[in-house]
């Protein structure tokens, strides 16, 4: 009878702690990002310009984070000997990419240069709060302006100016991207590239030379002149085209600025092996084409298997060949015969 | 004893006294006029289109009123500062004026560097510009004024219903030094005033009525009318995104803000 009894107990007992293990497990997988508390000092994020992006947060545990951009508005190279008067964040197209973790607490400080003629401000789509920000961020030229938020939702965002005309300020280039690397990190890969889609509208025709005005009437009627990549249709090709090795992994991130089109992404002579779809957290796999809307962004992932080039592309195949929205990446190493040879 | 308390506080009340009598105007205040020749044009009284609906009132009438044919320039701001010493960069107090004040000016007297007598004066505050129009027994013109000669292009009165009009516009906020252009570098308009497009911005004497907030998307009860999502559906003219450039730069600013391209001119009630 003791026996029994006992056995009984034992038996509660272990049943007992088995519920507990599955309550428990279930709720370590929903983690309540906004109760994720920092640690350590503040870091201040260096940025540097595109296609390069900071290095990975890797298993780092979530700290405070200042990062300062300052809004700049200079005429720049759209192509070859067509000047346009891009609005930019820190003076590129896009701006600097900003990168953090799930849980961070960032401190965003948007200056606005004292030789701009407008006013500016910043929407991160990363941000839970009005306007992502905006509203906080809204300065004449000469004035700074700074908020606070924390990183809940892991992702690839877009961030862009928001003050009206809205789509003249993203028209011109008010854009850039801002990545929430979950907990522990995105997985290692070789090479990470930024890469960011943009129309541009002009008064003269593509490859008009001299300098291009802004023309309001085709980007409300949706007719670019250019689809570019990170604001110049050499920005990846020639000298900026991309380098990496056979047999590395490369990760792209890429964003679309819009302000108008979305992109059907594709890299000629590859696969992604790997998209998070939307830069969200689903992962599909084996994509040969994958569409970005405006405001949106996507990161793809595919391994260089044989020397050559790829070509990076708006598979909408006119805007590759006649407006711009074309890059290259440029793979070195040895040939791989397995995988891809030409018979002589 | 309670004779020795009154007579205290009596000479107490009194010396008091004395001290709100011998207190002056806040000095800044205190304007003095000086020599100045700017043409001022008369603008007949109308009606204009204000660029988003207040109350659904579809037009506001502008009563006529003198303004000055073009910006204040650098040349006469130093006039005024040599009347009126308690402007200059050095005496001039924060309250009025942030830390942008006259920024590039070489010294109290001295305008910047590479920047002509005849261009525009730029970094002067809101607080700055009206005492200089006040001194001149002028004032800032109000955004319905400014508005409604804006409005006019060469030829006419009222483009605004000109799409080449706001290209025109579109095209002059461009990217630059724009407090470098001397003013009346450009054409007149059809009243013949100089410099509303294609150089600086202007101060306006009530600014800051224009309730525009950077956030353009979401909708609030007193900025509807202004926000993108909004001002699809209200804004009188949709297409005319240089109008909402112009509120979007007055609702940016604040009164004592100094800035390379923001300026002024003033106009002055006619009196019968």
């Amino acid at each position: 009878m003791k026996k029994l009894l006992s056995n009984a107990v034992l038996l509660m007992f272990a049943l007992g702690l088995h519920s507990c293990k599955d309550s428990s497990t279930s709720s370590l997988t929903k983690v309540d990002s906004e109760s994720i508390k920092t640690v350590g000092s503040v870091e201040v994020l260096k940025l540097v310009p595109p296609p390069l992006v900071p290095p990975p947060v890797g298993d780092r545990p979530a700290k405070k984070i200042q990062v300062m951009l300052e809004t700049v508005e200079e005429v720049g190279e759209l192509a070859n000997g067509v000047q346009y008067d891009f609005w930019t964040f820190n003076g590129t197209v896009p701006g600097s990419f900003i990168r953090a973790r799930v849980g961070d607490e960032i401190e965003l400080t948007l200056k606005n240069n004292e030789n701009s003629v407008f006013p500016h401000n910043i929407d991160l789509h990363a941000v839970n709060g009005p306007g992502g920000g905006a509203e906080a961020t809204f300065v004449a030229p000469g004035q700074s302006a700074t908020f606070t938020f924390k990183a809940l939702n892991p992702g690839l965002y877009v961030y862009h100016c928001a003050v009206a005309p809205v789509g003249m300020h993203i028209a011109n280039g008010m854009y850039g991207l801002i990545l929430i690397e979950p907990e522990g990190g995105l997985p290692p890969v070789d090479k990470e590239f930024y890469i960011m889609q943009g129309d541009f509208y002009t008064k003269g025709k593509f490859g008009e030379k001299g300098f291009q005005e802004f023309d309001m009437e085709k980007a409300i009627a949706e007719h670019p002149d250019y689809v570019v990549f990170n604001g110049n249709t050499g920005a990846l090709v020639g000298d900026n085209e991309l380098n990496v090795n056979v047999g590395e992994t490369v990760r792209l991130f890429v964003g679309n600025g819009g302000p108008n089109l979305s992109s059907s992404f594709h890299v000629i002579g590859e696969i992604f092996d790997k998209v998070y779809v939307e830069g969200g957290s689903v992962i599909n796999e084996n994509v040969q084409t994958t569409m970005i809307p405006a405001g949106g962004a996507v990161i793809v992932e595919f391994k260089a298997n044989v020397p050559g080039d790829l070509v990076i592309v708006d598979h909408a195949i006119f805007r590759a060949f006649n407006k711009g929205a074309l890059g290259k990446i440029k793979v070195s190493g040895k040939d791989n015969p397995t995988v891809y040879s030409v018979k002589k | 004893m309670k004779n020795l308390f009154f007579l205290l506080s009596l000479i107490f009340v009194v010396s008091c006294d004395k001290k709100v009598n011998n207190s002056s105007i806040e000095p800044h205040l205190e304007l003095v006029s000086f020599e100045i020749q700017v043409k001022m044009v008369e603008i007949p009284g109308g009606y204009y289109r204000p660029f988003f609906d207040i109350d659904s009132i579809k037009e506001v009438y502008v009563s006529r009123f003198f303004m000055d044919e073009r910006l204040v320039t650098n040349q006469e701001y130093l006039n005024f500062l040599i009347a009126n010493p308690q402007w200059v960069k050095s005496n001039i107090l924060s309250l009025y004026a942030d830390d942008n004040y006259l920024k590039n000016w070489k010294s109290d007297f001295e305008i910047p560097e590479g920047v002509s007598l005849q261009a525009p004066v730029t970094n002067v505050s809101w607080y700055a510009a009206k005492a200089f129009a006040q001194s001149l027994g002028k004032r800032l013109p109000t955004v319905d004024e400014w508005e409604y000669v804006g409005v006019a292009d060469k030829s006419s009165p009222n483009a605004a219903d000109n799409p080449e009009f706001t290209n025109y516009i579109l095209a002059s906020y461009k990217t630059g030094e724009r407090y470098k252009i001397p003013v009346k570098a450009g054409q007149s308009n059809y009243y013949g005033i100089y410099d509303m497009y294609g150089s600086v911005w202007e101060w306006t004497s009530d600014f800051n009525s224009v309730m525009m907030t950077g956030e353009s998307r979401n909708s609030n009860i007193k900025n509807e009318n202004l926000f993108c999502a909004g001002a699809s559906l209200t804004a009188t003219d949709l297409k005319n995104y240089a109008a909402f450039i112009r509120f979007a730069m007055r609702g940016s600013v604040k009164a004592n803000y100094c800035i390379n391209n923001l300026g002024f001119r003033c106009v002055k009630d006619i009196t019968i």
